[in-house]
């Protein structure tokens, strides 16, 4: 029954299951339900295509597209804009100028004789004329929405000073109703090209990301038995690294990758335990009667905070990552779990029971001043986008698990995501490269 | 953990927590005592050796078991193919028999076991001490309202307090496993009190 550490490597069929599958979950839809006051104002202009190019992808629409999910961009609809320059030579400024804009991106594509694309492009300030950005991204034609995120990743990075995460992907849970098949996805940060990881007629829970970004970290029930596996995205293979007695739950690598925390309750009682992945060294962190779970590195890799109800209630407490005594963070309400650290470290994100109703709380990392993320009554699974400055978490949309994420800077209402069937625990992965 | 005392509920479940951490042997036979100062539940005393096992279900009555028979004539009228041997029901199959309920429920956000829930138990506790080869799997479940990494974790306590309560009771605890699904797997669906509380549970899956 106790096999911690299986050194049989499964090769999944789990993508072979995709048809299935795919008409129900077609795409992870992203769709703005508010208004981004304090946005800045940029136009980018359709991107021409030279030389007969005729690219699958609108890339300045998928540019744009990204910039107003940011909340810190307001993008210009197309039917405003009185002229559609593709150069920089082209451009009249004035123009511009009287459409109130701050920034302008023009840009071409052209094909290369090899295959592929050449995306050329310029982001210009529209005060100063000035060209702050010019630069060529070559694409393999169906990577290109993947190099349009890219160059919008580079014009925020530009105009914010912050790095941007359209180039990221999201990880989550889907199901499609009542005891049927559950699936690990894994789409762009936009919500386009969702792949399944893994698929099962069991329950599937709690995907985290390695800090590099190429490996998941899940729980499945597979075999009617709970086990933590790890997983190469880009090969499939997979490893199980704990399925004692009791649970195994709450997997999260640390920030340096090599060791895994995680929750255990094969000595009595649920508590945090860190895996060491190259020495398979077990160790346990916590030893308490009450409940220790959902654990969650600082940046720093120096501490951990974690779930626990020791104090009668769940609250978040933190502890060395040695081990040792933990010492509580939060005191404020009567459930306070699921608490992860922002990039920075001066944060954290929790979910937080208040009149019945569970939402998104952010906190200083010592629980003190607290501010709403999120508007639901049960809402969970907070996580932070790689850059700190947006939250993605899950939420119902009449009764049904849809996926929200709120920006930071703006104070944007939220915006929804959803597939045909339950969405549910998003995680964001780091930044890609 | 053993009963839900309404008065001294909280320091039960405490006592049992250390008493068990250090001295299952002593918990065995503490926990009786403890739960009938604090209601009038039935127990069966202290347990240097296991107790008695509750009574046998009664087997089917020949009313029933003539009921599963198919009778000739509808055999001839019907040209149904030939019934398979019959094969005496199980307890754990016959709707007639305590053992058919294999689901105790809880409360809100705790892994006390209610009294009619101990009585359940005691009844399955019996019937695993005496049947050779009988194995348990205790199916954790929560309600969908918190986080998915504390129900996973108050699933798993849920099973651990039938577990400790089973293994009270006599019950070798290598016939019981225990696997908590948190809030993954709702017996019933929606949002509502009724659907919460029926999510609330263990199940006995032999």
């Amino acid at each position: 029954m106790q096999r911690p550490f299986s050194l049989s490597v499964l090769l999944l069929t789990a993508l072979l299951a995709w048809g299935t599958v795919g008409t129900a979950w077609a795409k992870l839809t992203i769709e703005i339900t508010g208004g981004v006051e304090g946005a800045q104002p940029i136009a980018v202009v359709p991107f021409g295509n030279v030389d007969g190019a005729r690219p699958n992808v609108d890339i300045a629409d998928v540019i744009a597209a990204d910039l107003a999910r940011s909340g810190k961009f307001k993008p210009m609809p197309r039917r405003e804009m009185l002229m559609t320059p593709h150069r920089e030579a082209d451009v009249d400024m004035r123009e511009w100028q009287l459409l109130a804009m701050n920034s302008l991106v023009v840009g071409e594509v052209m094909p290369r004789a090899t295959g592929g694309y050449d995306i050329r492009y310029v982001l210009m300030d529209v005060f100063t004329g000035k060209k702050l950005l010019a630069d060529t991204v070559t694409s393999t034609s169906k990577g290109l929405r993947n190099a349009a995120h890219r160059i919008a990743d580079a014009i925020y990075a530009d105009l914010t000073g912050e790095p941007g995460v359209f180039a990221t992907r999201i990880a989550y849970v889907t199901s499609s109703g009542h005891k049927s098949r559950v699936a690990l996805r894994v789409a762009d940060a936009d919500g386009f090209n969702a792949q399944t990881i893994v698929d099962s007629a069991e329950p599937i829970m709690s995907p985290a990301w390695s800090p590099d970004g190429r490996r998941l970290a899940y729980v499945s029930f597979e075999g009617r038995q709970s086990a933590i596996y790890v997983q190469d995205l880009a090969s499939g293979r997979r490893e199980r690294v704990a399925s004692y007695q009791g649970i195994n739950g709450s997997p999260a690598f640390s920030p340096d990758g090599r060791r895994l925390a995680m929750t255990l309750s094969k000595d009595g009682n649920p508590d945090i335990y860190v895996l060491d992945l190259s020495t398979r060294q077990l160790t346990r962190l916590t030893d308490h009667y009450a409940i220790d779970t959902e654990p969650a590195w600082a940046p720093s890799g120096d501490h951990l905070v974690f779930t626990s109800d020791r104090g009668g209630k769940p609250q978040i407490y933190r502890v060395a990552a040695s081990g040792g005594p933990a010492q509580r963070v939060t005191f404020q309400g009567d459930y306070n779990a699921a608490a992860s650290y922002a990039p920075s470290g001066n944060a954290l994100v929790m979910v937080t029971r208040e009149g019945g109703r569970f939402r998104v709380v952010m906190t200083d990392p010592q629980g003190g001043a607290r501010r709403y993320v999120s508007n639901g009554s049960l809402d969970e699974s907070p996580s932070f986008a790689p850059n700190g400055n947006m939250i993605i978490y899950a939420t119902q949309n009449n009764g049904r698990g849809v996926l929200a994420a709120t920006p930071l800077s703006s104070g944007a209402s939220h915006r929804l995501s959803r597939d045909a069937g339950e969405v549910r625990e998003p995680a964001w992965s780091p930044l890609l490269q | 953990m053993l009963v839900r005392g309404k008065t001294a509920s909280a320091s039960a479940l405490r006592l049992d927590r250390v008493l068990t951490a250090q001295e299952p042997n002593v918990n065995r036979c503490l926990f009786p005592v403890a739960a009938l100062s604090l209601t009038a539940v039935v127990v069966t005393g202290c347990a240097t050796s296991p107790p008695p096992p509750p009574p046998q279900p009664a087997p089917p009555s020949a009313a029933e078991l003539d009921a599963l028979t198919p009778s000739v004539q509808e055999e001839i009228v019907l040209e149904r193919p030939a019934p398979e041997p019959i094969q005496p029901l199980s307890p754990l199959d016959d709707p007639n028999s305590p053992l058919y309920n294999k689901v105790v429920y809880f409360d809100y956000d705790t892994a006390e076991i209610r009294p009619e829930g101990a009585d359940l138990l005691r009844t399955h506790a019996g019937y695993i001490y005496r049947t050779p080869g009988a194995r348990v799997t205790l199916e954790g479940h929560t309600d969908e309202r918190g986080t998915r990494g504390y129900n996973l974790a108050l699933g798993d306590r849920r099973a651990d307090a039938v577990q400790r309560f089973l293994v009270a009771e006599g019950v070798p605890a290598e016939k019981l496993s225990r696997l908590s699904y948190g809030e993954e797997r709702p017996a019933e669906p929606g949002s509502s009190e009724r659907a919460w509380s029926r999510n609330r549970r263990v199940e006995l899956v032999y």
